[in-house]
């Protein structure tokens, strides 16, 4: 062997070496942990939207628990069942004993994986199914954030219109839709809604044309229901309000009026206690404002003082569990009967809602 | 109205600038299926410049070269290696999306700084913005738009009224004629790629730096794809994508403006329509065979000089 050849494989080994060296380093802590937690992320970590609040979520709980809970993560997994089933492979090859999945079309994987793996506790996030020992989902009531940002929202405009950017017309966007317009009701009975269905959950350039078309019609307040905040920079560019969602980020400056957005952490607190307690049970967990699973961020000065009063007062009751956002009476936009008077919604009639409300006006073609 | 077309603009400006620089590539016989990929390297390194510089030159001359590299990695692969154009070009457009996700991470979410933003607010051109109808369509805009123009413009004087011109159609037409003609046909082929490359780079850049100042992971989104329709649908014309790239940039958002009018109709299916268009523009001239309307003799064929 020539001196050369020699060097080379000396350096090579080396190199093998310290990267394992490191590897053990890692992984060392990760299996001191009793919660051993792998995340399973659609989006990346520091997208200003919905995977940047789970994995804070992820982060604050990690210090919650003190050395007890541990995670590794996979951000950017397509929606895409053999992928997401290899991920969820990986990750429970590399030691964890939960995976939190956290997107929609995630739960055919879960499932199946639950199914082989019955000493893993699997986490989905929105989704229904669940079995009776390692496998449950988890959603919330956001329903309660957009009917207060939706009060902010009426008592900041002064054309009475708001603008709605939402993705598609689909249960979860249409209760964010008409909590939205009954929380604004509740401040202006006068206020209108407009909604544009822009047909995509992100592509940031539809987004924004969405919501100039909005504000082009007169609107002066802008939310969304889509992946990014290009929303908000439609709104600041016109001088009109904007609330976010999602995630506290204000991309619109002195217009930034408030968001709805997730507080993963109350959740992953919660379930994880439960399995280190040995007390898990799946449960199909809806958290709320009451738990703070759901919040909305601090509101911008603009909104006057009696309507934050009134908005700190139904949050107030909406924790004590004594306000029901969908409470009768309530029409759809055709006319039909959503809620009779005297009725709430329970969790079931709030997830088959299946069109918009009245004082909304939107030209959804399902 | 005046409103909406003036967003339909808009909306077309990223389109016009990758299918001016599609069909200049096209018209040298190299069919560069890249575009998205290119784009979006635009799109990143236009960002990632004027973040670190704030300087908006440099971020444009930044996006031209990020786009003007990802084509000459098919330059080489094609021109040189010959290798096939389409795997080429669909390997660039899998390469350029990797590239801009790896380079755009730390960025996600950040904003352009706000001098390069106050360069690319809108500006009225003087005198010609007064034009009643068509000056607040065409020259209210902001200064990308108006250099898109511009490019537009001079693309079509470059090809129609130009010696380098008529020779790159030589080219393109026919490369073995081209070449016994004394033309150096892989310099004419390589500059082209580079050219269309730096202008899907600008396309880009136009929606990362002017349309969404935040940084976002796949900002073009399918725009590359409906540039490479729209190359088809106005016939390698560079006068012709000029209103087909309005066209198809005011489809994508006409859905919307019809609900918001309170006229139902689904957005999925404008969303449609530029392709159908393009499918039905390919019937029809290929049936009547007219010549205009015809790809360039030798597109997407690899030309060997030692095999005539």
């Amino acid at each position: 062997m020539n001196m050369k050849k020699f060097l080379a494989i000396l350096v090579a080994l080396i190199m093998v070496f310290s990267f394992a060296a490191c590897g053990d380093e890692e992984t060392d802590t990760f299996a001191d942990a009793d919660l051993r937690v792998g995340y399973i992320f659609i989006g990346p970590i520091n997208d200003g939207g919905f995977t940047q609040s789970m994995y804070e979520g992820a982060v604050a709980s990690k210090e919650h628990f003190a050395g007890a809970m541990d995670f590794k993560y996979r951000e950017n997994v397509t929606e895409d069942t053999q992928e997401v089933k290899n991920t969820g492979l990986s990750l429970i090859d590399e030691g964890c004993n939960v995976i939190i999945a956290c997107s929609y079309g995630f739960g055919d994987a879960m499932k199946e994986l639950s199914e082989e793996y019955s000493d893993v506790t699997f986490l989905h996030f929105s989704g229904s199914m669940k079995n009776d020992t390692n496998f449950d989902n988890w959603f919330g009531s956001m329903e309660q954030a957009r009917y207060l940002t939706g009060m902010a929202a009426a008592s900041v405009s002064e054309s009475n219109i708001l603008g709605y950017v939402a993705a598609h017309p689909y249960t979860e966007v249409q209760i964010g839709i008409n909590a939205f317009t009954l929380g604004a009701q509740a401040v202006n009975p006068d206020v209108e809604v407009k909604v544009v269905y822009i047909g995509t959950w992100g592509d940031a350039e539809k987004e924004k044309n969405g919501a100039e078309e909005l504000l082009n019609e007169g609107a002066d307040v802008i939310t969304y229901h889509a992946d990014s905040t290009a929303a908000q920079l439609a709104a600041a560019e016109k001088d009109a309000w904007a609330i976010g969602w999602n995630f506290p980020k204000n991309d619109a400056g002195d217009k930034y009026l408030t968001a709805a957005y997730w507080n993963p952490e109350v959740y992953f607190n919660y379930v994880l206690q439960n399995i280190l307690d040995g007390k898990f049970a799946p449960e199909s967990y809806y958290g709320t404002m009451a738990d703070g699973l759901i919040a909305i961020d601090k509101l911008n000065d603009a909104v006057p003082a009696d309507v934050q009063q009134k908005i700190a007062d139904t949050k107030a009751k909406m924790e004590a569990g004594e306000f029901e956002v969908f409470t009768g009476p309530i029409n759809y936009k055709d006319g039909s009967v959503l809620c009779e008077e005297g009725k709430t919604l329970d969790r079931a009639g709030i997830w088959s809602i299946n069109s918009e409300i009245d004082g909304v006006s939107a030209s959804s073609t399902n | 109205m005046e409103i909406f077309l003036a967003a339909c603009v808009v909306a077309g400006v990223p389109l016009l600038l990758a299918t001016v620089g599609e069909l200049i590539t096209e018209k040298s016989g190299c069919l560069n299926l890249g575009l998205e990929g290119m784009m979006l390297m635009g799109a990143v390194m236009g960002f990632t410049t004027a973040y670190a510089t704030s300087n908006p030159g440099a971020a444009l001359a930044s996006a031209a070269l990020a786009g003007a590299a990802g084509a000459l990695i098919y330059a080489i692969l094609t021109v040189s290696l010959r290798a096939n154009q389409i795997v080429a070009g669909l390997a660039l457009t899998i390469f350029g999306t990797g590239f801009t996700k790896f380079v755009g991470q730390p960025y996600l979410g950040m904003a352009v700084p706000s001098d390069v933003t106050a360069v690319f607010a809108k500006t009225s051109i003087p005198i010609l913005s007064e034009i009643p109808f068509l000056g607040s369509i065409f020259f209210k805009q902001d200064i990308f738009v108006y250099i898109s123009y511009l490019i537009c413009i001079i693309a079509a004087i470059y090809m129609y009224k130009t010696r380098p011109g008529i020779n790159l159609k030589a080219v393109g037409e026919n490369t073995a004629a081209a070449d016994a003609s004394g033309i150096n046909v892989n310099l004419y082929k390589y500059v082209h790629i580079l050219i269309g490359g730096a202008l899907c780079g600008l396309g880009g850049a136009y929606l990362s730096l002017v349309r969404i100042p935040l940084w976002q992971e796949d900002v073009v989104n399918g725009r590359g794809w409906i540039a490479v329709a729209l190359v088809i649908f106005v016939a390698w014309n560079p006068i012709k994508a000029f209103f087909g790239a309005i066209l198809f940039g005011g489809l994508s958002i006409l859905g919307m403006k019809l609900q918001v009018m309170g006229v139902s109709f689904s957005q999925y299916l404008f969303d449609m329509i530029p392709y159908v268009a393009t499918i039905l523009i390919v019937i029809v001239s290929t049936h009547k065979k007219n010549i205009e309307s015809q790809p360039p003799g030798n597109l997407s064929v690899n030309y060997f000089r030692e095999e005539r």
